[in-house]
């Protein structure tokens, strides 16, 4: 690939970003009121995006190989519980990460 | 309160929210300009993608795109795939984003999934300017990813990784704000509704090409089930 064309591929990139960031932005924000059907999306997708954003960054574990996804497994519920037990965003996380960290680094 | 107090006011709000994305951006950056530079390019490439496209996903699928032939129909095509996500993200935000001035086309540029989460979840306190507050968090988190990225590329492979596990992070935050969101509504059809869309696509279309699918089964169980949905005010 020359330059040029290094630098088209990385503007289209750009391009298709951004057209999906402003799209929604750009239809429906004139003067008009906001169709229902997506006043209510915007309600009811949230927790659905969270729980797909969480599958996500899981999509890469497999149950059948591997260490089985049992120290993602263990390091989530550790996580899961910290937040029940302090509601501390950030202990949470990093007691989660912690634990992640010290069973794939020692134990599997 | 004069404007600069107010800025610093909400830059002191909206820090901490940022730090668990400050360690995952700086490993993930860090990994990525690592991965360009050893793929062969210099430091800026990372350093410009990281300014203009600002999404991870993408921004590593772009190293092959780049290594390979010229195809800007395909690359158009993947970065659609990839990025459609926002979408959703968009129509959540509407409402949040409305009247924000210029600072509008910041929020909107640099919506990430990150950014998007802390934005849409974040509890702001009622003496806090929500606009600078959210400017902050966005800000901040592209200013980590761009950093993080600008310095694997600089430093290359003469860094050495004894950080196993660490992006790991990502998932613990996704995981807490999961779980904040669920903590706060009476019903939880969407949430199920999103998780259990993603594991059935992720199991049968693969880890690489499951997210369209998915976004589609969510958009149509929700449009299916809005009446049940909407009547049993499962909705925060």
């Amino acid at each position: 690939m020359t330059m040029v064309q290094q630098m088209i591929t990385i503007a289209i990139c750009v391009l298709g970003t951004m057209a999906t960031r402003f799209l929604p932005f750009m239809i429906f924000s004139g003067k008009r009121e906001t169709p229902k059907y997506i006043q209510y999306l915007g309600k009811a997708l949230p927790s659905a995006i969270f729980g797909m954003l969480v599958v996500y960054c899981l999509k890469n574990v497999s149950i059948s190989s591997g260490a089985h996804g049992i120290p993602e497994g263990i390091a989530i519920l550790v996580t899961v519980s910290l937040h029940m037990w302090k509601r501390q965003m950030l202990l949470s996380i990093a007691g989660g990460t912690v634990c992640y960290m010290l069973l794939v680094q020692l134990v599997f | 309160m004069n404007a600069q107090g107010m800025r610093r006011k909400a830059l002191r709000a909206a820090f901490p929210h940022t730090i668990p994305i400050f360690t995952g951006f700086w490993f993930l950056g860090l990994a990525y300009g690592i991965y360009m530079n050893v793929s062969g390019f210099s430091f800026w490439y990372p350093m410009l993608m990281s300014l203009t496209i600002f999404g991870g996903s993408l921004e590593f699928l772009a190293v092959s795109m780049l290594l390979s032939p010229f195809a800007p129909v395909q690359t158009l095509v993947v970065t659609l795939m990839i990025q459609a996500r926002h979408l959703f993200y968009g129509i959540s935000m509407l409402d949040k984003y409305r009247g924000m001035g210029w600072k509008r086309f910041y929020l909107i540029f640099g919506m990430c999934d990150e950014s998007f989460s802390i934005n849409y979840t974040a509890e702001i306190p009622e003496d806090v300017d929500k606009g600078w507050f959210m400017f902050w968090v966005t800000l901040l988190n592209q200013f980590y990813w761009v950093s993080g990225s600008t310095l694997g590329g600089v430093l290359g492979s003469l860094i050495a990784f004894d950080t196993e596990g660490l992006d790991f992070v990502m998932t613990a935050m996704f995981v807490v704000i999961f779980l904040e969101q669920w903590l706060k509504e009476k019903k939880h059809y969407t949430a199920l509704i999103g998780m259990g869309a993603a594991v059935a696509c992720r199991l049968g279309f693969g880890a690489d090409s499951f997210m369209v699918p998915t976004m589609v089964c969510i958009l149509l169980l929700l449009t299916l089930g809005r009446k049940p949905i909407e009547k049993a005010g499962g909705l925060v």
